[in-house]
């Protein structure tokens, strides 16, 4: 892996179609401890709890990975990787479906603040989050459910140094057991983007007010908040919010995008593997052209989705003006495949396939529960249309 | 040989080049020194019109060839999948009659390996050959047929015998396919185009020495000729004249030559979807304004690049020298998906203008063109159910259908 803020290295600016060799290590050192530490009984136990993750493995992955930090510079107490690496991450948990406070903390909170945030933010902030003793959220979306940075309701008004907020904020992610909740308020009077930002407020202030809530995947928790004049310290200006939450969003879809493909992954090698097993009318029923074709269907979609998720993180590692756009092009895509691919996993497996036994709901549920997080494929494909000027 | 280094290699071809190389020769006589040089098919072994180099040496000795524009052997139509077959596969007397004059287009070949009763199933070939004193007598009927009415020889796959297995019972011949017993006949598709051809024997004459390799073995030898068929795009673009470049008489000729062998391609582009229209074509019409048609829009144009970019991983893969992974065998499917979604993309841009065709539809039928070859797509080289068999059997490890082809040909139920 190159750490793009090495002195005298290149930072590489072309996009590659293929991972280095570091990169493929890093992922089957990755693979290896998640086979080891996230089998799906430990993903059952942990789903049914309120807290949905186990701080041991957190602190392992921590330790001995660097995870959390994987992105952030090295300046601020991270590994000081990219966008690359961040999303081999993301595609080996969502290979695995760890239950895990990652994808709130590493892709969502510490990537608002470091789109946001000033020097002296970062410096405070961000170590605490790379060494894993901080767990951080972002509060965008709100009861209505919508994406957008325009939309946002929760008033921010100044009070000394600070602000206050109020507001009802949804759908956030580990938002139940976040220490720091990144959250985007307007000030009041204000429309549209304009006037919208970022704040920092402690999870323990008075005024939050936190409550899980119940949701079709309970590997991936998301609560409500509702803040009460809740104090918060504005994150970076009040002049360049929006961006920052849609810089952030762009490349969370791109981080859940490969989320997506480590788990449509998953579902095809198992059912793969189901219909080589299972017989039936006196062969195994993978011999059957019924299956073989939905097989071989479920992994051209899937390589078609990862080949977008891929590009899509090559491009914002290098900053590639085309980068946003891909994002939406890469999210829509992998919602549709992981979705098909678990659907077919089901069905595949017949009858057993819908039981609670059989794993398949657990990766279906994701896949669910991730088509519309961050926007749905309708959503993004009309996004990349905009974006693509048509 | 290939302890050359790209130096010496350049600076040889170079200096060969300058003694040599003249615009205004004819392309046969011109053709005919570059074969013998060796420097026409570098790649190719020494004895037989080649120098031997490696892969990468031969790019080499392209680009100087290329930065004086002098014009490379022949390369149209299925010439190069006979030559690699014969190399790979022909007596001394076949490559010594035949390799030569396949490099200066003096003979032209074709393939007759499909038939009517089969398509798919290739290895299920009916036409038979029957050797009668010095000669095999030939009967049967081929069919998508390229060029076979300007062809001089035809690569032929036949049976003869009936009472092996069906791969085992294949010959491999090299026919003249100006003879009486030949009768080409051209095949209208349903796009109103006439590419192909379907092709007629009946007791037509192959020599002995015309037998590749030996009798049974003929499925083997077609796979070496189908296996180079992947590497060959379609349609041949002209030699390229840089700046500076001497151009002569010889690159007219050559120019005609192009032109008459790319004909049955015309429609290709069409056939694969022409999904660099679509935008263009919805922003003219004003359907990038409909909600619906733009969520369409973008779910083929999301499907375009992502087949894009998994080429591109496969060759990244192959160039690394890592095993190719799954993607390498999903661009044949892949681009029947992409060629079918613009079909139905166009048709939703177009609307009721979608009814004509010719130069009453839009850009001069070029819609309507599309709409009317893009089902060739899914069926032409493997149809996309064979594709799936074989991603499913080869890639994810799925077993095999029950066979009831096993026995003996005679005995197995056929057209």
């Amino acid at each position: 892996m190159n750490r793009s803020d090495e002195p005298g290295l290149e930072p590489r600016r072309r996009i590659q179609f293929a991972f280095t060799e570091e990169q493929e290590q890093f992922r089957s050192t990755l693979r290896r401890f998640l086979t080891d530490r996230s089998p799906t009984t430990e993903v059952r136990r942990l789903m049914a709890t309120d807290q949905g993750y186990d701080e041991t493995v957190w602190r392992q992955l921590t330790e001995e990975l660097g995870l959390p930090g994987i992105h952030i510079p090295e300046q601020f107490g991270g590994a000081g990787f990219g966008m690359v690496e961040l999303c081999i991450v993301t595609e080996e948990l969502g290979r695995a479906l760890l239950c895990a406070p990652y994808f709130s903390t590493a892709v969502l909170g510490a990537n608002a603040i470091l789109n946001a945030g000033t020097d002296a933010q970062k410096s405070a902030l961000l170590p605490k989050i790379a060494n894993g003793s901080c767990l951080a959220t972002l509060a965008i979306t709100e009861p209505a459910g919508d994406w957008d940075p325009a939309a946002v309701r929760t008033i921010a008004i100044a009070d000394g140094g600070g602000y206050r907020l109020d507001g009802t904020k949804s759908f956030v992610v580990d938002g139940h057991i976040a220490d720091l909740l990144v959250t985007a308020a307007r000030l009041p009077d204000s429309v549209g983007r304009q006037g919208v930002a970022l704040f920092v407020v402690q999870a323990n202030s008075d005024g939050v007010q936190r409550r899980l809530l119940q949701s079709i995947d309970p590997t991936r928790k998301i609560a409500r908040i509702e803040f009460q004049q809740a104090y918060a310290s504005l994150l970076g200006n009040l002049s360049d919010g929006a961006n920052a939450i849609t810089r952030t969003l762009d490349q969370a879809a791109i981080a859940l995008a490969n989320e997506m493909v480590g788990g449509a992954q998953t579902m095809l090698e198992s059912a793969v593997s189901y219909a080589k097993l299972r017989v039936q009318f006196g062969r195994p029923i993978g011999s059957f052209q019924a299956i073989k074709h939905k097989l071989a269907d479920m992994l051209l979609e899937v390589e078609l989705a990862k080949s977008a998720a891929y590009y899509a993180a090559q491009a914002a590692a290098i900053d590639d003006p085309e980068w946003p756009a891909l994002a939406c092009l890469a999210k829509a895509s992998a919602s549709e495949a992981y979705l098909h691919a678990a659907a077919e996993c089901i069905q595949i497996h017949g009858g057993i396939g819908f039981t609670w036994d059989n794993d398949t709901h657990l990766w279906f549920k994701r896949a669910k529960s991730s088509e519309v997080f961050l926007g749905s494929p309708n959503y993004h494909r009309e996004l990349l249309m905009q974006r693509w000027g048509v | 040989m290939s302890d050359l280094t790209e130096a010496e290699v350049r600076a040889e071809v170079r200096q060969w080049l300058a003694e040599n190389w003249d615009p205004d020769m004819p392309l046969v006589e011109w053709r005919s020194k570059l074969a013998d040089s060796g420097w026409g098919m570098p790649q190719w072994p020494k004895e037989w019109y080649g120098r031997g180099l490696p892969h990468a040496l031969a790019r080499v000795v392209e680009e100087e060839m290329a930065n004086v524009g002098a014009v490379g052997v022949a390369r149209s139509g299925v010439r190069l999948l006979a030559a690699a077959t014969l190399l790979e596969h022909g007596s001394d007397l076949q490559k010594k009659k035949f390799l030569r004059r396949i490099l200066t287009g003096e003979d032209t070949w074709c393939q007759f390996f499909s038939e009517p009763g089969s398509g798919s199933d290739l290895a299920g070939a009916t036409t038979r050959a029957e050797l009668k004193g010095d000669f095999w007598i030939i009967n049967g009927q081929k069919v998508w047929t390229t060029s076979a009415h300007h062809a001089d020889y035809g690569l032929l796959l036949a049976r003869t015998d009936w009472d092996v297995p069906k791969h085992e019972g294949l010959s491999y011949f090299i026919i003249e396919v100006k003879q009486p017993g030949v009768e080409v006949r051209q095949l209208k598709q349903m796009n109103g185009y006439a590419s192909f051809n379907q092709v007629f024997f009946t007791d037509a004459k192959v020599p002995q020495e015309n037998l590749v390799g030996r009798v049974g073995e003929g499925w083997k030898i077609a796979l070496t000729t189908l296996a180079h068929e992947r590497r060959l795009a379609d349609g041949l673009q002209p030699t390229p004249l840089k700046r500076g470049a001497r151009v002569g008489r010889i690159h007219a000729e050559e120019r005609i030559e192009t032109e008459k062998a790319n004909e049955p391609y015309k429609w290709y582009p069409q056939r694969a979807g022409r999904v660099d229209l679509i935008i263009e074509r919805a922003k003219e019409t004003g359907a990038n304004k409909d909600p619906y048609v733009r969520q369409e829009i973008a779910k083929l144009m999301i499907l375009a690049k992502s087949a894009e970019w998994t080429a591109r991983r496969a060759r990244a893969a192959q160039q690394q020298g890592r095993p190719q992974g799954p993607e390498g065998s999903l661009g044949k499917l892949a681009a029947s998906h992409v060629a079918r979604g613009c079909s139905r993309v166009h048709t939703l841009i177009t609307g009721t203008a979608a009814m004509l065709s010719g130069p009453e539809s839009p850009r001069n039928g070029i819609i309507a063109e599309i709409l009317l070859s893009v089902p060739a797509v899914s069926i032409a080289g493997g149809t996309d159910e064979i594709q799936r068999n074989i991603i499913a059997e080869r890639v994810l490890g799925l077993p095999k259908e029950p066979r009831f082809d096993t026995g003996p040909f005679r005995n197995v139920r056929r057209n």
